[in-house]
């Protein structure tokens, strides 16, 4: 049994209170008016007139809705108004990306977890205990979530996702938009969140009775509740791909609500997928190096290693798929996203297909290199860097614009989940025994050799 | 007097594996092993050093990638500039996106294919080749260990094989085999 130290109680308590303040602080220094929003750009006069020009070529890029001979005067205000609506979205969207990226992380590494279960693969079962600790946090984040989203949607407390302003659909209005109003049999509040919230619980239910099948599995007389769980996880794998999919054009493509890409869902799930087993490999390491899970050897840690260097291969294989036909293609619509990103987010943009692509590559190639701890962790940290970054780039774009930074309220929001994600997934460990005791394959998992 | 070797035959992996072990314990030398399919870890237990091809591999997909960023400098840049889709760019770094699938597919071929040629010159097989394995039975099920006697005594080494769970056992004088 694994005990929670009181030293890593601390550690987590004092990364949430250090979030807590960069989170607030975030909120409190957004401008709450046109007239701050002024002050702040003349603060460096030089920069904000550079900065307001590409600010309003994005702002027709991406909503598109405004006549181009309106007085200069009016395009002006409007141009404010924009500004101000991306600065106060910047807290909301730091939030929202920290939550995504620990939410994916989660999920993937549930869906890890149910692969294992529906292919009976006979080396992992030394890790479930630790899968099943990481995705305690699961119904957690995904009520992070979820009130994040219904803030948006019901509350209105920001403009991060421009689809849920209504004058868009209105015929009537001046800001009415075609395109929007045609997609709003889809995207529209209600709908939105009842998806949300089927596709949340669903996830939930499967974490919730996997769970507890494993754990009634240690004091089985039979098989019984692995086969369960086997069935269980082959119809959780079903329903989770379909529901991932259109989980990533809710949360994520309908941010820029007029361009779609198809590969999207995949592009998310190989995402995904990285940072889940890096996780699960670094949270192993870590117990390892705390003297538990001694019948982990490192033969699985490099089997993680080996799909974290496959996965960031694949990743790197959508992302370069998904680029490479929009920048040849060269359609308006389309090639707007890849515009924005490469104009504004350059360093962002192309710093993290290195560290997602050409890092692993390189650091993870030799296979006595995966076997040594330090080796996977240093890689391990670097995925997860970029990965954010990859979620910051796929969020930040449509909501705070040239706006963007990465600084305290980023960092605070992304301080404060990890210190709860240690401080829920270290006390899921000690509720149960880190080795599944019952489960048909333990003996090959344990005696496992690469 | 011609030096000797043993011919042990097995029919089962698992129990070879475990000869293998016993006979190395014992500082009995192996010369070969002739199995039907490739044994897991039995170049491990036999005390092979490791493979290099993973090496030469990374190499030869440099080879490979270097290969591929000339020839399509040459082809699409330098020799015949073509507008395709738009893109008349004459530099290129600017059309990198285009050729990256030329890159990575070339990278896998020499890599592949190299690979392959280096592991038979290696392993000194060609096309035509007579066989060199001492037993037809090894490419259908059965597995020989080919022990050298060396000083050994010819009758202790054969009682001690008789237990490592042989099927066969032959002595056979080394020069007859050439």
């Amino acid at each position: 049994m694994y005990t929670l130290t009181s030293k890593l109680k601390l550690f987590a308590i004092i990364f949430m209170v250090v979030g807590a303040i960069g989170i607030i602080s975030g909120f409190l220094t957004t401008p709450s008016s046109i007239k701050e929003v002024k002050e702040m750009l003349d603060t460096n006069h030089d920069d904000s007139h550079n900065i307001g020009k590409t600010q309003n070529e994005n702002h027709k890029n991406v909503i598109g809705s405004h006549d181009g001979n309106k007085e200069e005067a009016h395009d002006d205000e409007a141009h404010y108004e924009h500004v101000l609506q991306q600065m106060q979205n910047r807290p909301w969207a730091a939030i929202y990306v920290a939550t995504f990226f620990f939410f994916i992380i989660v999920l993937g590494v549930l869906t890890f977890y149910a692969i294992q279960y529906a292919s009976q693969a006979g080396w992992s079962p030394v890790l479930f205990r630790v899968m099943e600790g990481i995705t305690a946090y699961l119904p957690i984040i995904t009520a992070i979530l979820f009130i994040l989203l219904l803030l948006s949607g019901v509350f209105n407390m920001n403009h991060m996702f421009s689809w849920m302003n209504p004058d868009l659909v209105n015929p009537d209005s001046p800001d009415y938009d075609k395109i929007i109003a045609e997609k709003s049999g889809w995207l529209n509040v209600p709908f939105f969140l009842i998806r949300a919230a089927f596709y949340m619980l669903g996830w939930n239910l499967y974490r919730y009775l996997s769970r507890r099948n494993s754990i009634r599995d240690d004091n089985a007389e039979d098989n019984r509740w692995f086969k369960k769980n086997f069935k269980l996880s082959a119809g959780f794998l079903v329903f989770y791909i379909v529901t991932e999919s259109m989980m990533s054009w809710d949360w994520i493509m309908s941010l820029d609500p007029h361009w779609y890409s198809t590969l999207y869902g995949w592009y998310i799930f190989a995402g995904m997928m990285v940072c889940g087993i890096t996780v699960i490999a670094l949270v192993t390491i870590v117990l390892k190096s705390q003297g538990y899970l001694e019948f982990v050897n490192d033969s699985h840690i490099h089997d993680l290693a080996k799909y974290m260097f496959g996965f960031s291969i694949f990743w790197t294989y959508l992302w370069f798929s998904q680029f490479m036909l929009i920048w040849y293609a060269n359609i308006p619509e389309e090639v707007v996203y890849f515009v924005t990103r490469v104009e504004d987010f350059k360093l962002p943009f192309f710093g993290m297909v290195v560290m997602n692509f050409v890092f692993p590559v390189l650091l993870l190639m030799n296979s006595d290199y995966k076997r040594v701890n330090w080796f996977v962790v240093l890689t391990g940290i670097v995925i997860l860097a970029g990965h954010y970054i990859d979620v910051f780039v796929m969020v930040i774009p449509a909501t705070v614009g040239t706006s963007w930074f990465i600084g305290i309220p980023e960092i605070g929001s992304l301080l404060f989940l990890f210190g709860l994600f240690v401080y829920v997934v270290f006390t899921a460990l000690t509720k149960a025994p880190l080795l599944v005791k019952n489960n048909p394959f333990i003996k090959e998992s344990k005696q496992y050799r690469y | 007097m011609a030096s000797k070797v043993i011919h042990a035959i097995y029919n089962d992996d698992d129990i070879l594996l475990q000869a293998v072990k016993k006979v190395r314990n014992e500082h009995y030398h192996i010369e070969e092993i002739y199995t039907p399919f490739h044994i897991h870890g039995l170049d491990k237990a036999m005390g092979l050093a490791d493979t290099r091809i993973a090496i030469t591999s990374f190499l030869y997909g440099l080879v490979g990638l270097i290969f591929s960023v000339v020839m399509m400098n040459f082809i699409m840049i330098d020799d015949w500039p073509q507008n395709i889709g738009g893109k008349p760019s004459f530099s290129y770094i600017e059309n990198m996106p285009a050729f990256v699938p030329i890159m990575f597919e070339l990278t896998v071929y020499f890599a592949a294919h190299l690979m392959v040629i280096t592991f038979y010159l290696r392993s000194k097989i060609w096309p035509f080749k007579k066989a060199e394995n001492p037993d037809l039975r090894t490419t259908d099920d059965h597995f020989l260990m080919v022990v050298d006697i060396g000083k050994h005594d010819i009758n202790e080494l054969t009682k001690f094989m008789h237990n490592t769970g042989i099927v066969e056992i032959n002595v056979i004088d080394k020069d007859e085999d050439h």
